[in-house]
């Protein structure tokens, strides 16, 4: 038996902000009129034990098999989101879409959560397989193509949110693989094309920036050309795109950049999360004791609002201890995956940690209408078995990597 | 790709770098939204869980001079709901018509109610009994935001008897709420409406209370208590008037049902007012917790006028009763003593140029002093004395008198008396028309016709002057300083001799059917044509006893009573029961 201790300080912290998560789970349940949330928190406990022996049983595998699991994985994965896409179900606030794989009229997880884990194998290894940075975006069709299956399978689903982990995941394994970030901009310019093009100015400026760097980084003609033109083609798609978003879509992104025009249906949410986190001032109203969530005003208290509990409750302090293990929890994934020994693995830990800090940012930044409210969960944080689960396992391959990895002391190292 | 570790160095700095500075933007924003705006968040938080009950703080309990009550306040229930939206309550409110009588009148007005304070709880019923709200409590559970409360309830247990002087309370209107005078008011409250409870509403109201309900998204009251520290309602401090209530109770009772008019006693040293009574009276009580439309309307349409006050807002003419204004006038003047006679005997009316004014005694009254014209209130002396006051002296005179004057009652919406101002002139030719006139006014004028309509409460404070010293005392019904105030000089010699020509109205003049055993009742009465229907006089008297040491006065009047004795026989029955003396019903002379 050897033991493993490169990942402890990711353990504990990934262990500590799942207790905590746990502690706002259940005073998420504590409301003066009994909602679904009442006895998450037993539910969330149980996942997290399951979730443990997970990540343990993960830390026990070698990444070599990792790598070679995560092609079946991945195409497994992407059969089930299929599956889920035509049979699937909905849950609470989102009835109507189908992010819920359901046999049998149970409801047995959300595969999407799964699919982030194995689309970050797969893609790593994709990316690892290359030998030298890619100097023309046609080079990347690849590892494109790896990311846009399941992109699709989620936005057909619709899950907004989650897509933005996946594009999230994308660019930030990109940018660790050694694409050159100029390439990147490029890259990503046809989607910021698309949401600039509401303002005819602002697209402009983009425009002409955009020329700028292409004619200071000289990709190739054709692809400069294709840029440009993509971009064009995409400021006249806009509207056309905007009138086939759904209608709840629409009001979304409408109530997002003004949540007051709708305080009390859409906007309700936001105005609420905003009220109870700024009421919580420096040390909260006290555990358990918030108001907007004990009467209701808070929805979703106990998915996708949890930050707005800990913030009501244990104010100010709180949530900076919480966004400070998260940080810190961050840091040790980039630690792991710079002195990780191998391309899969380091690809692969960076894309684990793009993938919590694109949850973080979107999850915490919707309490405070930074971000349009997308419905994705907090990790670690959010009552949810699915997305609980992969975290863990997610940590168990982290802790996995760090023990094969440079850092790990001789005789750490796992069997 | 370029997986050399110092690539993977370089790089995992630069996303150290990004992760340190996302996670420092957030705190940031955390910080501004939780420390910097707290007090605008902690305020619409407390705002989203924290409904005001009012708690309506009794009204001043109203005494008479005896300390007995005049209104009080009983225990009541009100039912309010509380709502997030109309629609809502709109349903929640159909729900309870299937439980309770609750007409579609009653639900728009809630409805109204609530638009004009989303709020605060609407009020349902204002003035719920017992069974109701048994019943509601029973179903409670089905009503969350529900509200029942025992709210103090304005009681009269005089009833009609009071209701002249006191008024009633009742919801504040839309009207009243934007209106300066009930600044810092707010829908739903109880406000006076008339009378006492109207005039004197700044010390009745008390303070309102406020309960704190903690209530979740949905409107549901979750908790009753202990949400806030309640702020109790204070009760306001008692009134305390110079109404004798059993004298009020008893000039009620003389009013009966059949008799119209308006009644007001007062005694002359203080001006303290101690009945006042109009006829017919309206039950206050009805009023409370909201008049239902169909008495409203039958109280409005009624021909006889019970929610006018006959007493401060009715004018009449007041006949006979004003010679001792003309008499009064011509002594200050020295223009007559009481024994003088007229030049021209009365034989029952009196040639005027062209025109022939009759006496009220067809029959005559001879060649008679200015006391005993004062008895037999005789027509043809005072038309001679106007006459020889003249038309702008008389005026004058009358105008110093107050005829121009409100009696300063403190009631609300006294009516100001109809008298000619002092340019004399000037004000019949804007009547009649240049030269359309003669000076033929002076002689109605002189005995109580004419351009001047008084009211009771008026006449009653000229005749406290002629009690007294000429200085009349304004009426007042609640107990404040007394204020008087010099109307006319006479010495006392002659006020005595005016005395006594009153007293022998009684004793042996127009109102011999008014005498009281052992006590001297002087007095004058009245009766006056009134425009609108020439074959009904009002019946005036108006006087005080004892004559020597006046101890109350008295004006009564009554719409279309017909000759004045019979005012005079109430008002001395008014009298007697405040001397508690007897009247003695002696002959029934109709002189």
């Amino acid at each position: 038996m050897r033991r493993v201790v490169a990942g402890y300080p990711l353990v504990i912290t990934a262990l500590l902000l799942s207790l905590y998560g746990v502690a706002m789970v259940y005073s998420a349940g504590q409301t003066d009129v009994p909602t679904v949330a009442a006895h998450a928190w037993i539910a969330q406990l149980r996942w997290l034990a399951f979730g443990l022996v997970g990540a343990y049983i993960v830390s026990r595998g070698s990444v070599r098999f990792y790598e070679w699991v995560a092609l079946p994985a991945y195409v497994i994965s992407c059969i089930v989101l299929l599956f889920t896409w035509k049979f699937g179900g909905g849950a609470g606030d989102a009835a109507s879409s189908h992010s819920w794989l359901v046999i049998g009229g149970h409801r047995l997880g959300q595969p999407t959560e799964l699919a982030k884990v194995t689309t970050v194998l797969m893609l790593a290894r994709e990316l690892a397989a290359r030998r030298e940075a890619p100097r023309s975006l046609l080079e990347l069709w690849r590892p494109a193509v790896v990311i846009l299956i399941p992109w699709l399978l989620i936005m057909a689903q619709p899950d907004l949110g989650s897509a933005m982990v996946f594009i999230g995941i994308f660019f930030a394994m990109l940018y660790w693989s050694g694409v050159p970030f100029p390439l990147l901009v490029l890259l990503a310019s046809p989607a910021v094309s698309l949401i600039l093009a509401f303002s005819t100015s602002l697209w402009g400026a983009w425009f002409i920036a955009l020329l700028l760097l292409v004619l200071w980084y000289k990709p190739y003609m054709l692809e400069g050309v294709g840029l440009v033109t993509a971009n064009v083609i995409m400021g006249v798609l806009a509207p056309i795109t905007w009138d086939r978003l759904s209608e709840y879509q629409k009001h979304r992104l409408l109530v997002f950049l003004d949540p007051t025009i709708d305080p009390r249906r859409s906007g309700w949410h936001v105005i609420q999360s905003q009220v109870a986190i700024g009421s919580g001032g420096w040390l909260g109203k006290g555990y358990l004791a918030g108001t907007q969530k004990r009467l209701a005003f808070l929805p979703e208290q106990h998915t996708d609002f949890i930050f707005a509990v800990v913030g009501e409750e244990l104010g100010f302090i709180g949530v900076t201890l919480a966004l400070a293990l998260f940080f810190y929890l961050l840091l040790r994934a980039v630690r792991v995956a710079s002195s990780a020994n191998d391309a899969f693995s380091t690809l692969a830990a960076f894309g684990i940690a793009s993938c919590w800090l694109v949850h973080i940012i979107v999850n915490v930044g919707m309490t405070l209408n930074l971000m349009p409210i997308t419905g994705i969960p907090l990790p670690f944080f959010s009552y949810g078995g699915s997305f609980m689960v992969s975290c863990w396992i997610a940590v168990g391959i982290l802790v996995r990597i760090a023990s094969e990895g440079r850092g790990a002391r001789i005789g750490d190292v796992a069997v | 790709m370029s997986y050399h570790p110092n690539e993977i160095a370089r790089r995992a700095r630069q996303a150290t770098w990004i992760l340190g500075g996302v996670f420092l933007v957030l705190v940031g924003a955390f910080f501004r939204t939780q420390v910097v705006q707290n007090r605008v968040y902690t305020l619409q938080s407390e705002e989203n869980r924290l409904r005001e009950v009012p708690l309506p703080a009794p009204r001043g309990i109203i005494y008479d001079r005896h300390n007995q009550v005049i209104a009080e306040n009983v225990p009541g229930y009100s039912v309010s709901i509380l709502s997030p939206s109309a629609d809502s309550l709109r349903a929640s409110l159909q729900r309870l018509s299937m439980i309770i009588q609750l007409s579609p009148e009653q639900i728009d007005l809630s409805v109204r109610r609530y638009r004009r304070a989303p709020n605060r709880p609407t009020v349902v019923l204002p003035d719920a009994s017992f069974d109701v709200v048994s019943v509601l409590e029973e179903r409670r559970i089905e009503f969350p935001g529900l509200i029942i409360q025992s709210a103090p309830k304005r009681y009269y247990p005089d009833g009609a008897a009071v209701a002249s002087f006191v008024g009633y309370v009742g919801e504040i209107t839309e009207a009243e709420l934007s209106s300066s005078k009930y600044q810092g008011y707010k829908a739903g409250q109880v406000v006076g409406k008339g009378g006492l409870e109207r005039q004197y509403e700044d010390r009745l109201r008390g303070r309102e209370g406020v309960r704190f309900v903690e209530v979740d998204a949905r409107g549901r009251v979750v908790r009753e208590a202990g949400a806030r520290q309640d702020l109790r309602p204070e009760a306001a401090d008692p009134l305390y008037t110079n109404i004798d209530l059993d004298l009020q109770r008893s000039v009620a009772t003389l009013f009966g049902d059949s008799l119209q008019g308006g009644a007001i006693a007062i005694d002359p040293q203080s001006g303290g007012v101690l009945a006042l009574y109009s006829a017919p009276s309206y039950d206050p009580n009805r009023f409370i917790g909201g008049i239902s439309s169909e008495l409203w309307k039958q109280l409005n349409n009624d021909p006889r006028r019970p929610l006018f006050n006959k007493v401060t807002q009715g004018r009449y003419p007041p006949g006979s009763t004003w010679k001792l204004a003309t008499a009064t006038v011509a002594l200050e003047q020295g223009l007559v003593a009481l024994d003088d006679h007229m030049p021209i005997p009365c034989t029952g009316g009196y040639q005027f140029g062209n025109r022939y004014f009759h006496c009220w005694d067809k029959k005559g009254h001879g060649s008679v002093s200015l006391q005993r014209a004062i008895e037999v209130s005789c027509d043809v002396y005072f038309y001679q004395l106007g006459l020889k006051v003249g038309l702008s002296r008389l005026v004058a005179g009358g105008i110093a008198l107050g005829a121009r004057d409100r009696s300063g009652i403190d009631l609300p919406d006294e009516a100001r008396p109809i008298f000619p101002t002092a340019d004399v002139e000037d004000y019949y030719d804007r009547r009649y028309g240049k030269r359309n006139w003669s000076q033929a006014v002076v002689l109605n004028l002189a005995i109580g016709q004419g351009e001047n309509d008084q009211t009771v409460a008026n006449m009653g404070r000229f005749y406290t002057a002629l009690a007294t010293d000429g200085t009349a005392a304004t009426p007042e019904i609640v107990r404040r300083r007394p204020e008087r105030a010099r109307i006319f000089q006479l010495s006392q010699e002659q006020l005595e001799h005016v005395r006594a020509a009153l007293a022998g109205v009684v004793s042996r003049g127009t109102a011999s059917s008014a005498q009281i055993q052992g006590v001297v009742l002087a007095g004058k009465t009245g009766t006056a044509q009134n425009a609108q229907d020439l074959l009904h006089n009002h019946a005036w008297f108006v006087g005080f006893a004892p004559a020597r040491d006046p101890q109350i006065v008295v004006a009564v009047m009554l719409e279309f009573g017909g000759h004045g004795d019979r005012a005079a026989r109430i008002a001395s029955k008014i009298i007697a029961r405040y001397l508690k003396a007897v009247p003695t019903q002696l002959i029934n002379t109709d002189g």
